[in-house]
């Protein structure tokens, strides 16, 4: 509620900065396949430089930093939220982390996470 | 909450006025507006896809953003129709792989459509639109005749 009285008064940039200091969950979808696990993250406002991705032990976590905004005028309206993205995982202890990968393409963030060798099913031909 | 009304300082109204009441009515329809959003961001609710959009306003241009991240710029459209900015689009699913197991499936897919009544006048014929990194960018360049002027003040 009070955003309401803010939206008058703060300018894009003057939010962004009070907003930063927390973080918003970005939206994902998780499929696995028998190579790999493929993660898509919503991050709209983020570009590449923005993106920090950290892996400790097997606790991957997603920060997103927004661009700031360059619109030195108050909004009449607003609805996107200004904060950053954040967002932890725990990875199954089949991924190779050496292997992960990572892009982002208009504010999805797109993650292959391969499963090592030794964990992927392998077939065992019979020998006559 | 596909349309946009333009927000209003309360007390505007010197005297109660039909208009204030129309702009009471609105401040709550705002108030549960943006509880839902900070509960469910957007209409989750309704499990429609209705992105969020910002309208700014300065001397020459009216700014409209939208977040619609993931999309191919020719799934967007964008039409000027009487003074209300349309803005709408689809997502289309990913590629399945086959086999493939979904964990999570949190994103929005399908059609959204938002309306923006704009604030003032502009030139539809110069408007400018900018997708970049998920937000699509709508600048419409105001009517000379919706501009501030300034008015000289004579003495004879």
């Amino acid at each position: 509620m009070n955003t309401a009285v803010n939206q008058d008064t703060c300018t894009e940039a003057q939010e962004q900065t009070r907003a930063a200091q927390y973080y918003v969950s970005p939206e994902v979808n998780i499929h696995e396949t028998r190579d790999d696990y493929v993660l898509h993250a919503e991050m709209p406002g983020v570009n590449k430089d923005g993106l920090e991705i950290t892996l400790e032990g097997n606790e991957l976590t997603l920060v997103g930093r927004r661009q700031r905004g360059d619109l030195k005028v108050p909004a009449l309206y607003r609805e996107p939220s200004t904060a950053d993205y954040r967002r932890v995982f725990e990875l199954d202890p089949a991924i190779d982390a050496a292997r992960i990968d990572a892009k982002i393409e208009q504010g999805v963030l797109t993650l292959h996470l391969p499963k090592s060798e030794r964990v992927k099913p392998r077939k065992i031909t019979v020998n006559e | 909450m596909s349309s946009l009304t333009r927000w209003q300082r309360p007390g505007l109204y010197a005297w109660p006025t039909v208009g204030q009441l129309f702009g009471l009515r609105d401040e709550l329809d705002r108030l549960f507006e943006s509880s839902f959003d900070d509960l469910a961001s957007g209409s989750r609710l309704l499990n429609t896809w209705n992105p969020a959009v910002d309208l700014y306003e300065d001397k020459d241009n009216v700014i409209v953003k939208a977040e619609v991240p993931g999309l191919k710029k020719e799934e967007i459209q964008v039409s000027l129709h009487n003074g209300v900015l349309s803005i709408s689009g689809e997502r289309k699913s990913e590629e399945k792989v086959d086999g493939a197991e979904t964990h999570r499936s949190e994103r929005f897919v399908g059609r959204f459509h938002r309306t923006v009544i704009l604030p003032s006048e502009v030139k539809g014929d110069q408007v400018n639109a900018q997708y970049k990194d998920g937000i699509l960018t709508i600048t419409l360049p105001k009517a000379e005749e919706a501009k501030p002027r300034q008015i000289q003040v004579n003495t004879n």
